[in-house]
């Protein structure tokens, strides 16, 4: 079982992301589960989406603890959110930040986990002119749990992507440029 | 058989467009809501024949339902919470006057204090009003339940809700295991009536006043009825697995066979419990699970029988009767092995109300204790609470 935490802030997309990385895993023939958590739903205020990602059937139905990786959609949250909070002692954790792993994982008191960062509200500017910081995520993380490869999120994202915005395909390429850009330049 | 992305609402939407019911009138409410949003976007989007009845609140939607039925229609709807509560008196006359129909019910716990989140009173509350009534543990069961309530609830005459936990299933998306439209209407046929409002050339009278002279005759038809609704679930399940590979009886047994201890769970705490069960096998405790399916009829001949091996029982309720005897399950189960000739050491925990989360370790931790309780034969509280701050 693979788990997965995403931290965002309402309005970034952190309940799209982890759907669209449960399908596309599910589409390489894993069964998953992705959900948010319920509170109150306001642009800006502090949010929670799951994944649980499994070679065979999941019967759990209960919130994740201990995930495997943590996502961080804006690094804001580290000051007042427990963003570390469960993550396994070999965990990797993943922000949007300028700021270099070795920074971050200062900033953080982590130990043994692995941090990861990349810019991807840069990466969002310039590929969608929106600082959606998202789908770069799911790049970045689709390089860092080694779960699927990038043609596999791709190929699935760009069905749900074209399925959401049909009639603006400039916002699915965008997207699109923006996973492989955050595959690309996530370091850790 | 292709395999779709959905989350428990989406899942009940998708069975209720494949179904296409002639009626769904409904009114929608968290965490329900998007059951009949999407249900009228397939309405809108002429996907479906159905007449779309947006009423003003959740006592029209079933009282409409229940016209709808009357007049000889295939009819639907959802609810939760609030709302199921608010179409209570309307429950009985849909099963008083032997109406089929369905509803789509995602279990959230009723105010006050208010909340939005997953429990069983709203469906508990509604277990004497003469409804067959149907849980599950994920959203695959749900929608596979949903498809087969049409056929049970036809053959039965009588009303059928099929429900699914709030936000814990219903926000959740995961694989479903999708029928194909012509195998849904395969599977459910064609709704036909022996009586109904709108057929010609034979009037006839429905929700007549009915005093002391016939009153009693026909309830005593009604509970007849639910008396044979278990054999109508077992040949409908069988049939539905014939189809899938999926199947469907009254529960589900899960390492029962050699086990000496039982947890007894419904909804999707069963699914986590048998995570917890694994984890007490490796710990050398011979527990087993029974997840229950069907609750009304409460099939307790059936459940009897199963557990005859069983030296302790726990039962996880994920609501109170207040009648401070413990919850629902406990309550009915504790009943059913009256006259059992051996009696099983039987412990009840409440847990998750208002959608308080429930883990393996506390699930554990309840077959722990039930181990224990098998050793000594000591019960040192019959109901107990999980995870409260007392």
């Amino acid at each position: 079982m693979f788990e997965i935490r995403w931290h965002g802030r309402g309005g970034q997309g952190a309940k799209t992301a982890a759907l669209l990385f449960g399908n596309a895993c599910m589409a390489t023939g894993k069964y998953f589960q992705a959900f948010p958590e319920y509170g109150p739903e306001r642009m800006g205020a502090p949010v929670l989406a799951f994944d649980r990602l499994s070679d065979t059937p999941i019967t759990i139905h209960c919130g994740i603890e201990t995930p495997d990786v943590v996502i961080v959609l804006d690094p804001t949250l580290i000051e007042t959110q427990n963003v570390k909070q469960g993550l396994k002692k070999d965990g990797k954790i993943l922000i949007n930040t300028a700021e270099s792993p070795s920074f971050m994982k200062d900033k953080l008191g982590l130990d043994t986990q692995k941090v990861f960062t990349v810019d991807a509200s840069t990466i969002a500017k310039e590929c969608l002119g929106k600082e959606i910081p998202n789908t770069p995520m799911l790049g970045a993380l689709t390089k860092i749990a080694g779960l699927i490869s990038l043609d596999d999120l791709i190929k699935d994202s760009k069905v749900k992507l074209e399925k959401k915005f049909r009639r603006t395909p400039e916002i699915v390429e965008g997207n699109i440029a923006s996973i492989k850009r955050a595959y690309e330049e996530v370091k850790g | 058989m292709p395999i779709k992305a959905l989350t428990g609402n989406e899942a009940m939407a998708e069975a209720m467009r494949q179904i296409n019911p002639d009626v769904v009138a409904a009114y929608p409410i968290t965490p329900a809501t998007e059951v009949v949003q999407l249900f009228a976007q397939f309405v809108a989007d002429g996907k479906v024949d159905t007449e779309f009845v947006a009423v003003e609140s959740e006592h029209s939607a079933l009282s409409a339902c229940i016209g709808a039925a009357a007049a000889g229609g295939r009819v639907m709807t959802s609810t939760a919470s609030q709302g199921l509560a608010l179409m209570h008196e309307m429950l009985y006359i849909a099963s008083g006057l032997r109406l089929p129909m369905v509803i789509c019910e995602v279990n959230r716990s009723m105010s006050a204090p208010i909340n939005i989140h997953c429990d069983h009173s709203d469906t508990m509350g509604s277990r004497e009003s003469g409804w067959i009534q149907i849980f599950s543990e994920d959203s695959q069961e749900a929608y596979d339940s949903v498809i087969q309530a049409i056929r049970i609830s036809e053959q039965a005459f009588l009303p059928c809700m099929v429900s699914l936990d709030g936000f814990i299933i219903s926000h959740c998306m995961q694989g479903i295991n999708e029928l194909t439209d012509t195998e849904v209407q395969e599977f459910i046929g064609e709704h036909k009536t022996p009586y109904s409002l709108l057929m010609d050339g034979h009037p006839f009278t429905i929700g007549a006043l009915d005093l002391q002279d016939y009153f009693f005759e026909h309830k005593r038809a009604q509970i007849e009825a639910m008396e044979n609704v278990l054999p109508i679930i077992k040949s409908v399940g069988k049939e539905f697995s014939k189809r899938t590979k999926r199947g469907y009886g009254f529960f589900e047994e899960y390492m029962l066979g050699d086990a000496d201890i039982c947890l007894i769970a419904l909804g999707s705490c069963a699914g986590t419990a048998k995570v917890a069960i694994q984890e007490l096998r490796d710990k050398g405790i011979k527990a087993g699970l029974l997840k229950l399916r069907v609750m009304r009829p409460f099939p307790y001949k059936e459940i009897v029988s199963a557990l005859f091996n069983i030296k302790a029982i726990a039962v996880l309720d994920r609501s109170t009767s207040m009648s401070t005897m413990g919850g629902p399950v406990f309550i009915e189960l504790r009943s059913a092995l009256y006259d059992n000739p051996v009696h099983p050491l039987m412990v009840n925990y409440i847990y998750g109300l208002g959608g308080r989360d429930i883990f393996p370790r506390d699930i554990v931790e309840v077959g722990q204790k039930l181990e224990n309780i098998k050793r000594t034969g000591k019960i040192e509280k019959m109901i107990d609470y999980i995870g409260v701050r007392e």
